[in-house]
Formats: structure tokens, C-alpha cells, sequence
């Protein structure tokens, strides 16, 4: 079996924030002596990625993702547990290491605001020392592949959100990394160029074999590109599994969505009925009565259409943290 | 050659295309704003043209020098200050602070080149902008001032390698310094307390020779002389070979304190990084 490209052993950072009350006092007092408050971000977590797989990494603000992130791409130290990406301990932040990584992340912007693209990434090819066929090779490959050809000649502040995020993801990747953090790559963007987006992390990964460990808030980006999906909460893992696999053992339902033939009968008795559009009625029912409900349902009423569906991904998500807060 | 000869080797090749290229495009970007950088210069001449006209004026009416320095040493002194000044413009705490703030040494950080080489290219190439643009405000000073200048190819030459070296020394001391904002976001009084001590014993607000003796005494052995009042001696200054290449010879010495210290403020800082901004 071959080495994971990932491998985390209980890692956990602590950052010690500065607090105090509101006010002339409390801010007196606090000259004196200074209140400290420990904020466990990640909290002993265990995981391991297997290279050229693509891990959604969920879970909501705060919940340690990007400190899990940074502390992968070696941008800051562990507190405890241990790290190691491709075989390096990423806060040693060793050429060899930082030379085979990217963390892209969404809202930041890498490129040099006042000049056109190209210039960035000519900056970028002699910071990673990519010898110049190569850099030609990849630069065009990723500019065919994003369809950015005629703006990497613009100055970068002329260019919309979707297009700076587009030549910001050609500028990360020029060194071809083997494994790429995607930190909300899609935050802001509008449906099409998220799409377009997550089209290029498929094919990236596939052509390069990259290992991709992805976090975002939309769960499209999640469903498209992620077989298994790691929750985390507090700081916590709550799930790491296949994406199908954490609907089947977080809700115990599922939905079934009929379309009635005189459309206002009443089908609160085959389940809970929470959604009605027109002659469409959406009834969750459990996971265990699913078949026997929908056979009664065809055989007692008249049916035009009926859909058996897991729950949204959304719901399924929010079922976790819901269940974790409450445990 | 030996494996580990042709590595470095390869390094430094690979070092130089970096610095070649950032400084590139440092140019580009100093080109294309232009004005606002002749703007900028043209501000900064108001300080040391109000510094000639005092001491000028002072020289005038002690019956034409102070401590031996005439209005014509005292015009050539502040026309070459203006270089000088410019090209102690370095990559300060504040930015420091700014770029802990805003995320940006996280982008830094992520790239496999120490950030300290960015600055260094970055602010390297400006000088290249700052130089080309400070010439016709040399000629329009020289014209009002009527400096006395008399100088040698090897003051030429030492003046040529000592205006880098002050970059240098500056860019490392004020980096270090920018390494406390690692631990604190407010790093300015403490950075204001540095530009003090630096405004009297750099040559900056007044030509070294016209403060008390103890006051030389203690600018020798601090790093300030050699940012500001030794690359602008050099080429003013009847400096004696012997006097020159010792000057150089200290900024290299003050160049390797700074590199020291600021490679182990960094150690130290970088441990300290929450990244917080991004």
C-alpha cells in the first residue's frame, strides 16, 4: 500500500486569545494584567488521505478547517499531534515540500494588483524555479483549461471576482503541485463560473493524479467533486466517510416528492409532509418505511410522478451539527 | 565539480533569475506610476532644501562657514541627500505590521523563497525607477544651490556600491524591527523611537562633523552613520582611500549584524505566526 499523501495523528492548536470586558475599567485593567482566554481551533484529529483522492473538508465558521489547512501547508506550527504531507512535517516549510503543495485560497489575492497576470506568473515560475519549457507548458495548459486567454494580459485590478479567482488558481499551480488545499475556492462566484471551476479541479487532479483536500460553504462544489467527506466541528471530527454513506447513518429518512392526479388530497397519514408546491407534495418518512410507503401511496392514490430522494446534502450536514451541539 | 558545489551553484543561478525578474517587475510597476513616484520625490526634496537654507544661511552669516562647512559643501551634502534618502527607503515595520494584518505573509510564507527576498528584489528594482527619476531634480538643485563638488573615479566608485550597502543595513534593521509585530500589531512607538535615534546620529538632520565629538563617537559604533552620512562623505566628503574602503568595510560588518539579527528575530517570530488574517 503506498504512503498517504496526508497523514494527521491527533493534531490540535490551541491559540491563546487576548479578552476582556467592555469599557474604560476593564480596558485599565487590563494593562495590569492581561486576560487570556485558550481556544482549542483543532482539537486532536486523525485522518489520512490517500494520494490523487479528493476530500471534502466540512464543517462551519470556526470550526477549524482553515487552521487545519494552514497548519498542513506549514503556515503555522502544531500545538500537539502530528502532520505530515507528502512525507514532509509541513511547518518545517522545506523547499522540497512547499515546492509540491498549493493552498488556493478564495479570498486572497496572490497576483500583482497593478500589472497584468503574465508578470505574476513570470515572478512565480523564478520563485518555484521552473525551467522555462515547463513553465510554458503549464502556464498555457492552465489558461486553455480556465479560459482565461485574452484577460492574464489586463492589469489584474481591471478584472472581475470569477477572473482574478481564475488567473489567482493559473498562478498557484504553475508548479503542477501534488497536493492542493482548496480553501472556499468558489466563495463569491457566480453558478457558472463555479461550475467552471470545480470543472478544472476534476480535470486537474485527474491529469496530475493530485491529492485535493477541498473546503466550501456550497455544497454543489462538495457533491461534484467529493467521494468522501470529513465533518468537522469544535475543532472535532464528527464524520469521515462517503459522502452517501454520512446520509445514510446521520438521517434515518428520506424523502419521497409525489405529484397526485386531483392534486389536494390530504397525505399527512403516509408520512410528515414538508413541502407542498401545487399538486407536488414532499413527505419524509423513515428510511425503514420508504418502500412499504411508496407502494401504498401507488396502490391507494392516483400518482403521476414520484421521486424517492436522500436528503439534501445541506440538511444531512446541518443534522450532524445539530446532533453534536446537542449531545 | 563536486555534487554539492554544482547544487549551490544551481541555487545561486536559481537566486539571481529570481532577483532579476522581481526586480523586472518592480521597474514596470515604478514606470507605470511614474508621476505619482515624481510627486512623491519631489515632496521629499522640502525636507533637506529646509535643511540647506538654514545652515546656508547660518554659514552666511558666521562669515562663511560653520566648523569649516560652506554654503557650497552644505548644497552638494543635502542634492546628494536626496539620493541617499530615497534609496534608504526600505520595506519598514509598518509594512510589516501591514502584511501580518492583511494575509499577505501568508501567501508569502507558502511560496519556497524567504519573503525578506522579495523585499529585497522588490524595493532593489524600485531604486533602479528612483535613481533614473531623481537625476533632472539633482540638475534643477545643483542649478539653485551651486554645490561645491570636486570628485575622484574611486569616490565615484566606492559612493556607487555604498548607496547598496546603506539599502542593506536599513533593510535588515528594519526588518528585525518588523519582527515585533509578530507579538504586538502596534509596533509605531517603538519604530519612532528608532527613526529618533536615527534622524541624530545618521547624518540625516545635520552633517555629522557639526554635532558635539561624544556624539561622533557614539555614531561610529552604531549602524545609523553608515545608512546616511557615509555613502553622501563618500562622494562630498574629502575622504581618503584609507577612510572609503574602511566605510565600505563597515557596512559589510553592519550588513552581517543585521542578517544575524533578523534571521534570529525570524526564527523566533515565525513560531509565533497565528495567521489569523489568512
Amino acid at each position: 500500500m503506498s504512503e498517504p499523501a496526508v497523514r494527521v495523528e491527533e493534531l490540535r492548536k490551541v491559540f491563546d486569545v487576548p479578552e476582556r470586558e467592555a469599557g474604560l475599567r476593564a480596558a485599565t485593567k487590563s494593562l495590569v494584567r492581561r486576560k487570556t482566554r485558550e481556544v482549542r481551533a483543532v482539537d486532536g484529529i486523525s485522518f489520512e488521505i490517500a494520494p490523487g483522492e479528493i476530500v471534502g473538508f466540512l464543517g462551519p465558521n470556526g470550526a477549524g478547517k482553515t487552521t487545519t489547512l494552514k497548519m498542513l501547508s506549514g503556515l503555522l506550527y502544531v500545538s500537539g499531534g502530528e502532520a505530515r504531507v507528502l512525507g514532509h512535517v509541513p511547518s518545517k516549510r522545506e523547499r522540497s515540500f512547499l515546492s509540491r503543495i498549493a493552498l488556493v485560497m478564495g479570498n486572497r489575492n496572490q497576483l500583482q494588483w497593478d500589472l497584468p497576470a503574465l508578470d505574476s506568473f513570470e515572478l512565480n515560475r523564478s520563485i518555484y524555479r521552473i525551467p522555462r519549457e515547463d513553465f510554458l507548458r503549464a502556464r498555457d495548459e492552465l489558461i486553455e483549461l480556465l479560459e482565461i486567454g485574452d484577460l492574464v494580459r489586463k492589469p489584474v485590478r481591471q478584472l472581475s471576482l470569477g477572473e482574478r479567482m481564475k488567473a489567482e488558481i493559473v498562478g498557484s499551480l504553475l508548479h503542477r503541485p501534488q497536493v492542493l488545499f482548496l480553501d472556499e475556492p468558489t466563495i463569491g462566484l457566480d453558478v457558472t463560473m463555479q461550475k467552471r471551476i470545480r470543472e478544472f479541479v476534476a480535470v486537474y487532479r485527474e491529469r496530475h493524479e493530485a491529492t485535493v483536500m477541498l473546503t466550501s460553504h456550497y455544497m454543489a462544489d462538495v457533491e461534484a467533486l467529493c467521494e468522501r467527506v470529513i465533518v468537522i466541528h469544535h475543532g472535532r471530527i464528527l464524520f469521515d466517510g462517503d459522502l452517501s454513506a454520512l446520509s445514510d447513518t446521520v438521517a434515518a429518512w428520506k424523502t419521497i416528492a409525489v405529484a397526485l392526479d386531483d392534486g389536494a388530497g390530504d397525505l399527512s397519514g403516509y408520512g410528515e409532509v414538508i413541502h407542498r408546491d401545487g399538486d407536488v407534495v414532499t413527505l419524509r418518512v423513515p428510511k425503514s418505511e420508504t418502500a412499504r410507503v411508496t407502494a401504498r401511496l401507488l396502490a391507494e392514490q392516483d400518482v403521476l410522478d414520484l421521486n424517492v430522494e436522500d436528503p439534501p446534502i445541506e440538511d444531512v450536514i446541518e443534522l450532524v451539527f445539530a446532533q453534536e451541539t446537542s449531545e | 565539480m563536486t555534487e554539492v558545489a554544482l547544487v549551490q551553484e544551481g541555487r545561486f543561478r536559481a537566486l539571481f533569475d529570481f532577483y532579476v525578474t522581481a526586480m523586472r517587475t518592480s521597474i514596470q510597476q515604478g514606470f507605470q506610476y511614474r508621476v505619482a513616484h515624481y510627486m512623491y520625490m519631489l515632496g521629499m526634496v522640502a525636507e533637506p532644501v529646509i535643511y540647506l537654507v538654514v545652515w546656508s544661511t547660518i554659514a552666511e552669516e558666521s562669515g562663511g562657514s560653520v566648523n569649516g562647512l560652506t554654503p557650497g559643501y552644505f548644497a552638494a551634502y543635502y542634492i546628494v541627500w536626496t539620493l541617499v534618502r530615497n534609496m534608504n527607503i526600505v520595506f519598514t515595520p509598518y509594512g510589516w505590521e501591514w502584511r501580518i494584518r492583511e494575509g499577505e505573509l501568508s501567501g508569502q510564507l507558502l511560496r519556497p523563497l524567504h519573503p525578506i527576498h522579495y523585499d529585497l528584489a522588490w524595493f532593489a528594482g524600485w531604486k533602479v525607477v528612483v535613481i533614473v527619476l531623481w537625476l533632472p531634480i539633482a540638475v534643477a538643485l545643483s542649478l539653485l544651490f551651486d554645490p561645491s563638488i570636486d570628485v575622484r573615479p574611486l569616490e565615484i566608485l566606492v559612493f556607487a556600491v555604498a548607496i547598496w550597502g546603506a539599502y542593506l543595513i536599513r533593510s535588515f534593521n528594519q526588518s528585525a524591527l518588523g519582527m515585533i509585530t509578530f507579538w504586538t500589531t502596534r509596533v509605531g512607538a517603538i519604530f519612532q523611537l528608532y527613526i529618533m535615534f536615527e534622524l541624530l546620529l545618521s547624518g540625516r538632520l545635520v552633517p555629522l562633523q557639526l554635532m558635539p565629538a561624544w556624539v561622533e563617537t557614539l555614531a561610529w559604533l552604531l549602524p545609523f552613520r553608515w545608512t546616511f552620512f557615509f555613502p553622501i562623505q563618500a562622494l562630498v566628503g574629502d575622504l581618503s582611500d584609507q577612510e572609503l574602503l574602511a566605510g565600505l568595510a563597515m557596512q559589510a560588518f553592519w550588513t552581517c549584524v543585521g542578517i544575524l539579527v533578523f534571521s534570529l528575530a525570524w526564527r523566533k517570530a515565525i513560531r509565533q505566526y497565528s495567521a489569523v488574517a489568512g
